[in-house]
């Protein structure tokens, strides 16, 4: 089994004596803005015509940590994602932040997909794309939340996973990551290619200025669709059977708020009051 | 149909308590398996057997990390025909979910508030979009990889006891799921519940302004996790590992207490499963007020205080 993403060597690149190039690619995803109304559609599928949306926010630390693994290494930062139209504007902004360029898978058929389906076609993408060695990703968006896409991608591509890096960095072909779980603090490392998700307290994203930003608009974005990437899925031994049809949405609704809910202001005796409703309600 | 449970436990052998919540959800889906990682079993056992586990698959202790873990439950899982493997909503727990499921071709659901067999389908139910909308799903694929919310289910012994059949089980782990070298620091136990599984979770706030103390207090008294907002933890009032959040740990206490915290968005994203909510801020316009089922509005520093005495007094005539 071969753990190197399939596609171009990147042997060779780079001139003699200098560090060699690292290749990254940072996938981003479109999401509606969390500070808006979100909703879900009858199909149970986030409603994404409300205009408010953004590159989702802890994508950001995602594409910092690439830019600062790019810039000491000389290498290269290419934006991917996946989703509808609006996919775009999360590259655009990922490439005002310091990617490179960008790619976006976009096709009909694609729409709805679950969270494997979606790791299914970035590892397609980035089988496709060829001679990557480092894969980044957010932690979680905000607004699927599954956190399931990082490793399921890792898994598709055969490569190591290092999840909720705090800190991460590449030296010598190896990446180094730091993460912080509920029972003990860990430290990786494992040979390039590998993907790896960033935390939000991995970096401090920059704000890009007027320039970044005029700059992102000549950076080239690639479109591809789902033809595009089958030969990627091919190779990786999926095929385009296997992007959806896991689960059904039933039905979707509105959290309907408690109707004995109680809001009290405090003359003195409120913590007397909560106390009693504390045990009434068999909480204590 | 056989349900496969993944059998979380401490270094030193004591099941978690999402475990015994898991097999509690699993057992109206069919029969039970539980699945055990490394030494501490015989211990366990009994538990398990009051909760009903039928057979426990015993792995070795080398398999723990996700992506080895992973394939080892794959393994467990092809061999029993079992159509759905329960994990706790952790952060690890979601990494072996995430590879199982790709190895299994399966369904993956996270946050699972609900897991329900009608008519032979599985349905989950969860909350999303930080606890604003609530949907259900059906598993329309063989196999389904659900991580199930901590607290959403009480655990409870089965009807009758089970006697548990111990299997021990041989993997061969791939070169992939060992490439990665893990050099692994244990926290040390704050001697307070674990913030991620408490049933009862007090969260300071901004608010709080370092004080901490009477946050303490009540946690203690109701015996229960301290919480932080991304706030109090920038600021050092409590470590990092306390963040309670969509970028910290997500909690589902069956009680959230929240004292000087405003409720914002990305906080609410990590505690939107929490049971009863209540929350004291002097700010009548605060946002955790839209969704708080009790909320005072008042000093911190004059209510809890307050509670806490007066939970005490409660406590001692009772
Ligand atoms: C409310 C809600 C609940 C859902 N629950 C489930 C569920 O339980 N199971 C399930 O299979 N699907 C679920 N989905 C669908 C799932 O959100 C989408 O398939 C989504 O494209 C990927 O999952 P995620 O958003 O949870 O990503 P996460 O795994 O949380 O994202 C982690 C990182 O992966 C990268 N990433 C994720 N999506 C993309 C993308 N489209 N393009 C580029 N990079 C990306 C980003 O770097 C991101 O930071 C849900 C969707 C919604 C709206
Ligand atoms: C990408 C991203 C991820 C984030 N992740 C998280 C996360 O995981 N967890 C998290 O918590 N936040 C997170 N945040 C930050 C979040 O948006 C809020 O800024 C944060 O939750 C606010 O913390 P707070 O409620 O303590 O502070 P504030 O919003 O400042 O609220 C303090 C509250 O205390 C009240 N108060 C003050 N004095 C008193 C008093 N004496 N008595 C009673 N009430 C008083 C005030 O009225 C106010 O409502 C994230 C932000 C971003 C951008």
């Amino acid at each position: 089994m071969s753990t190197r993403v399939p596609g171009p060597s990147r042997v060779g690149r780079g001139s003699p004596g200098n560090l060699p190039r690292v290749k990254i690619v940072v996938a981003v995803k479109h999401v509606p803005d969390v500070q808006s109304t979100r909703m879900l559609g009858a199909d149970g599928r986030l409603r994404r015509d409300g205009g408010d949306g953004t590159l989702n926010e802890l994508d950001e630390n995602a594409v910092e940590a690439a830019v600062q693994i790019a810039a000491a290494t000389s290498g290269e930062v290419v934006a991917l994602s996946v989703g509808p139209a609006d996919a775009h504007d999360a590259v655009r902004r990922a490439l005002q932040l310091g990617a490179s360029r960008g790619v976006v898978v976009s096709d009909e058929r694609l729409v709805g997909l679950d969270a494997l389906g979606t790791a299914a076609v970035l590892a397609a993408a980035v089988t496709v794309e060829g001679g990557v060695d480092l894969v980044l990703t957010g932690m979680a968006s905000t607004d699927g939340l599954t956190s399931v896409v990082p490793t399921a991608l890792a898994a598709y591509l055969r490569l190591p996973a290092l999840a909720l890096a705090a800190h991460v960095d590449v030296a010598d072909g190896t990446v180094h990551v730091r993460r912080e779980l509920d029972h003990a603090v860990e430290e990786l490392s494992a040979p390039l290619p590998a993907v790896v998700s960033v935390t939000d307290a991995a970096n401090e994203p920059s704000f890009p200025g007027f320039r970044a930003i005029m700059a992102a608009r000549k950076k080239p974005v690639q479109e591809l669709g789902l033809d595009e990437v089958v030969p990627g899925l091919t190779s990786l031994g999926l095929d385009p059977s296997m992007l959806g049809g896991r689960t059904r949405v039933l039905h979707a609704e509105p959290q309907q708020p408690r109707t004995d809910r109680v809001l009290v202001t405090d003359d003195g005796d409120a913590g007397v009051r909560l106390a009693a409703w504390l045990v009434d309600q068999r909480l204590v | 149909m056989t349900t496969l449970v993944l059998l979380d436990h401490d270094d030193d052998g004591t099941p978690r308590p999402a475990a015994l919540e898991l097999v509690t959800a699993a057992r109206p889906l069919g029969e039970v398996h539980g699945v055990w990682v490394g030494d501490g079993l015989d211990a366990a056992l009994p538990g398990l057997a009051d909760a009903g586990v039928l057979i426990v698959h015993r792995l070795p202790a080398d398999v723990w990390w996700p992506a080895a873990l992973a394939e080892a439950l794959h393994a467990v899982r092809s061999a029993t025909g079992a159509d759905l493997v329960l994990l706790a909503s952790t952060s690890e727990g979601k990494e072996v979910a995430a590879g199982l499921a790709v190895l299994d071709g399966a369904a993956v659901v996270t946050d699972a508030e609900r897991v329900e067999r009608v008519e032979g389908a599985l349905r989950v139910t969860k909350s999303v979009l930080a606890g604003t909308w609530v949907s259900t799903v059906e598993v329309t694929s063989p196999v389904a990889v659900v991580t199930l919310e901590p607290n959403a289910v009480r655990a409870e012994p089965a009807a009758a006891p089970s006697s548990p059949q111990v299997v021990d089980v041989q993997v061969a782990v791939s070169e992939l799921a060992r490439s990665v070298t893990v050099v692994r620091t244990p926290r040390q136990a704050t001697g307070r519940p674990d913030l991620a599984t408490a049933d009862v979770v007090v969260v300071a706030g901004r608010g709080v302004d370092g004080h901490l103390s009477p946050v303490e207090e009540l946690a203690d008294l109701l015996g229960g996790a301290v919480g932080a907002t991304r706030v109090v933890a920038d600021e050092g009032w409590l470590p990092r590992e306390q963040q309670v959040g969509q970028t910290g740990v997500a909690v589902a206490p069956r009680l959230y207490i929240g004292v000087g915290v405003s409720g914002a968005v990305h906080h609410r994203g990590g505690m939107q499963s929490a049971g009863t909510v209540v929350a004291v801020n002097s700010d009548p316009d605060a946002p955790i007020f839209e969704f708080a089922d009790y909320g005072i509005v008042g000093d911190l520093f004059d209510v809890l205080p307050a509670l806490t005495a007066e939970l005490r007094r409660l406590r001692e005539l009772a």
